[in-house]
């Protein structure tokens, strides 16, 4: 009962934060007079008259309020709209282009998690032994290498050696899952590292940390006094309680992350969002540019959702309410 | 024959600052179904004793015996330390509240205990074996509170629950390590009772770590009073309250409230213990005693009986007959102390007066 209470409330919540992005991004677009998009789609030996004549087929000739209750009510209907300069419906656009953002967020976050967690584990449990200091090392290299220098790293040293030596596993542009997961994998391995590396680095050192907190605490005393094994006292007792706030870090990250995926599938070719949200930001393509960002909110609003719902199942002491 | 005898126990932690110096060759024995009384002041050594005898001190060397059931725990290996820990040797540890898991229910973590300990347990039997120990350590309706989280036990019942566990596997001895020092008044004293009622029914030993002598007041039978690393004093509860020798004893007698020996006034213990890298030389306890004398200053006393018919030990350079709290024992200190003055210092003063051209 209290859980769906919470889900009707978040969910009432999210639909309140979206609508409120949704007509920021509306209204802040006419900060700027409309000429300009107008220019861009006519081009720029125009006469005034072509330019009136764009406007007034886009609609922008309207009163903004006008404009803005239309927008919403197509928005009610799960409208996205169509593109000022190819005319495309945006849901169509967004339908095409978030399979490869998707592949490319939730193989990242699993790698990463992967590997920060394994290697902040092994470092924290043998800390200032040669591993710790070693892995400390590496993760200074991976937080200082920006995501555009280790995707080009991976392009030179992985993806051209292999290939020319007649290895075409590892591929970029884009495979979906359906062509088969050794195409997908192949096609997204080399992005996925790319995106995992920083991130992988950053939870490293947040596992560390939190484990060696927590394994000096008095109830893993208890545990060891127990007569545990120490396998055991490590990750039934030590790992389960650091996890917590890691939880709520990954939901930070993940909420943040399509944002941050543009330059991976610039890097790589892969016709996904980020790069068709950066080219209509450049295009001041209204309708695209609102759908995206709906998009990113949605991913925010729902990632925060999941993370309080993983809390309360990881931390008794937290309830929802 | 004694089921805990540990003989000439040294324990230290090299650090960076320099090697810490937290047990300096300490013997006691402790008999089945007895009560052991440790006490002293935070930093005495207390706790890395009794941790040292189950394995719970990583980095430390470890000199000495502690015969163990006929085993010498500090030779064994750690798998073999871990079978003992929890099923022969339970602890139950100061702050019941960090001591508990905050994330598994108060049933899972007593279950857990059982069946670390006995593999062919079952789940349900572990289960079942929780609720059990819930309701004998007093908690009310326990085939429900064994779902409960820590953090919705109250303090008390919190160390009812590791008490729980400490019997889960009906050990031969428990360390209580400050087992009421994070109570309230009233509750200290129902786990006090908690725990002496239990120990009847199961003639289990007790190892009571205490910085508080009322507590040992309560439920000791024999009392071991450490001070930086050592015994300062070892005898029977009547033999530290009624025949203290060592100033220090004395000192902590004084210092408990509304006791018969703090007439009107509390008489605190002046000064810190001593850092336990750098010791003072002779007596460690010489910087603070108010019975000082010119011994005490070079040379450490050795824990010496000061009773011939008992086993009464004191390490201090009083006169044996000095013991007890009355006006003729401290009388005979007070002479002690003058005495003992017309040692080396008197010698230096008057070699100083011989020779003026000196000073």
């Amino acid at each position: 009962m209290t859980l769906a209470w919470f889900l009707i409330r978040r969910v009432l919540t999210g639909i309140v934060v979206l609508w409120a992005v949704a007509s920021g991004t509306f209204f802040l677009f006419f900060a700027r007079p409309v000429q300009t998009v107008a220019h861009q789609l006519a081009g720029r030996t125009a006469t005034p008259a072509v330019i009136q004549n764009v406007i007034n087929q886009l609609g922008l000739n309207q009163p903004i309020m006008t404009q803005y209750w239309h927008f919403l009510g197509r928005l009610l209907h799960g409208n996205l709209g169509y593109s000022f300069f190819t005319q495309e419906s945006v849901n169509t656009m967004i339908k095409q282009d978030l399979p490869p953002t998707a592949s490319l967020v939730v193989g990242g976050v699993i790698l990463w998690l992967i590997a920060g967690l394994g290697v902040g584990i092994l470092s924290a449990t043998r800390a200032r032994s040669l591993f710790d200091r070693g892995s400390t090392v590496l993760v200074l290299i991976g937080l200082s290498m920006p995501v555009f220098v280790v995707g080009e790293l991976l392009i030179v040293a992985v993806f051209v050696p292999l290939n020319q030596h007649g290895l075409t596993w590892i591929q970029t542009q884009y495979a979906g899952p359906s062509q088969g997961l050794g195409a997908w994998s192949g096609h997204m391995l080399l992005p996925w590292i790319s995106l995992a590396v920083v991130q992988a680095a950053i939870y490293t050192r947040l596992m560390r940390g939190q484990l060696l907190t927590t394994l000096g605490e008095d109830y893993i005393r208890t545990a060891r006094a127990k007569g545990l094994s120490e396998r055991r006292v490590i990750f039934t007792h030590g790992v389960r309680a650091a996890l917590t706030p890691v939880v709520s870090q990954l939901g930070i990250d993940i909420g943040q992350l399509l944002g941050g995926v543009v330059v991976i599938e610039v890097v790589f070719g892969l016709q996904g969002l980020g790069q068709v949200a950066v080219a209509a930001i450049y295009q001041d393509d209204l309708p695209v540019i609102i759908g995206f960002v709906l998009v990113a909110a949605a991913f925010v609003v729902v990632a925060n959702i999941v993370v309080d719902l993983v809390y309360t199942v990881l931390d008794p002491r937290v309830r929802i309410a | 024959m004694a089921l805990l005898e540990v003989e000439d126990l040294t324990v230290s932690f090299p650090t960076a600052d320099g090697v810490v110096k937290a047990v300096r060759g300490v013997s006691f024995r402790v008999e089945p179904g007895q009560t052991l009384g440790i006490v002293g002041e935070s930093g005495s050594g207390k706790t890395v004793l009794t941790q040292t005898l189950i394995g719970l001190t990583p980095g430390a060397d470890i000199n000495g015996k502690a015969v163990f059931d006929g085993t010498d725990l500090l030779q064994l290996s750690e798998a073999q330390l871990r079978r003992i820990r929890g099923a022969r040797i339970s602890v139950i540890f100061q702050d019941p509240l960090t001591s508990l898991h905050p994330l598994y229910r108060v049933g899972w973590q007593i279950a857990e205990m059982v069946r670390a300990h006995e593999a062919s347990a079952s789940r349900k039997e572990a289960r079942d074996r929780a609720v059990d120990l819930l309701g004998r350590v007093g908690i009310p309706r326990p085939e429900q509170r064994v779902h409960d989280y820590p953090h919705q036990f109250s303090g008390g019942m919190r160390q009812r629950a590791m008490i729980a566990m400490a019997l889960a596997l009906a050990p031969k001895m428990i360390i209580a390590d400050e087992p009421t020092t994070a109570l309230d008044a009233t509750v200290q004293a129902q786990i006090l009772d908690l725990l002496l009622q239990l120990q009847e029914e199961s003639d289990t030993a007790l190892i009571m770590i205490t910085h508080d002598l009322g507590v040992v007041a309560d439920i000791a039978d024999d009392v071991m009073v450490m001070y930086a690393g050592r015994a300062a004093e070892k005898g029977t509860k009547h033999q530290i309250f009624y025949e203290s020798h060592h100033p220090y004893t004395k000192g902590l007698l004084e210092s408990i409230p509304n006791s018969s020996v703090a007439a009107d006034r509390l008489r605190p213990i002046p000064g810190q213990p001593p850092s336990l890298i750098n010791l003072p030389a002779g007596c460690k306890f010489h910087p603070r005693c108010g019975y000082v004398l010119d011994r005490c200053v070079c040379a450490e006393p050795e824990l010496v009986r000061i009773d011939a018919v008992a086993d009464h030990g004191s390490a201090c350079w009083l006169p044996a007959e000095a013991a007890g709290v009355g006006a003729s024992a401290e009388k005979l200190r007070e002479q002690a102390v003058r005495e003992g003055r017309r040692g080396a210092a008197v010698e230096v003063a008057e070699a100083i007066a011989a020779s003026p051209e000196v000073a």
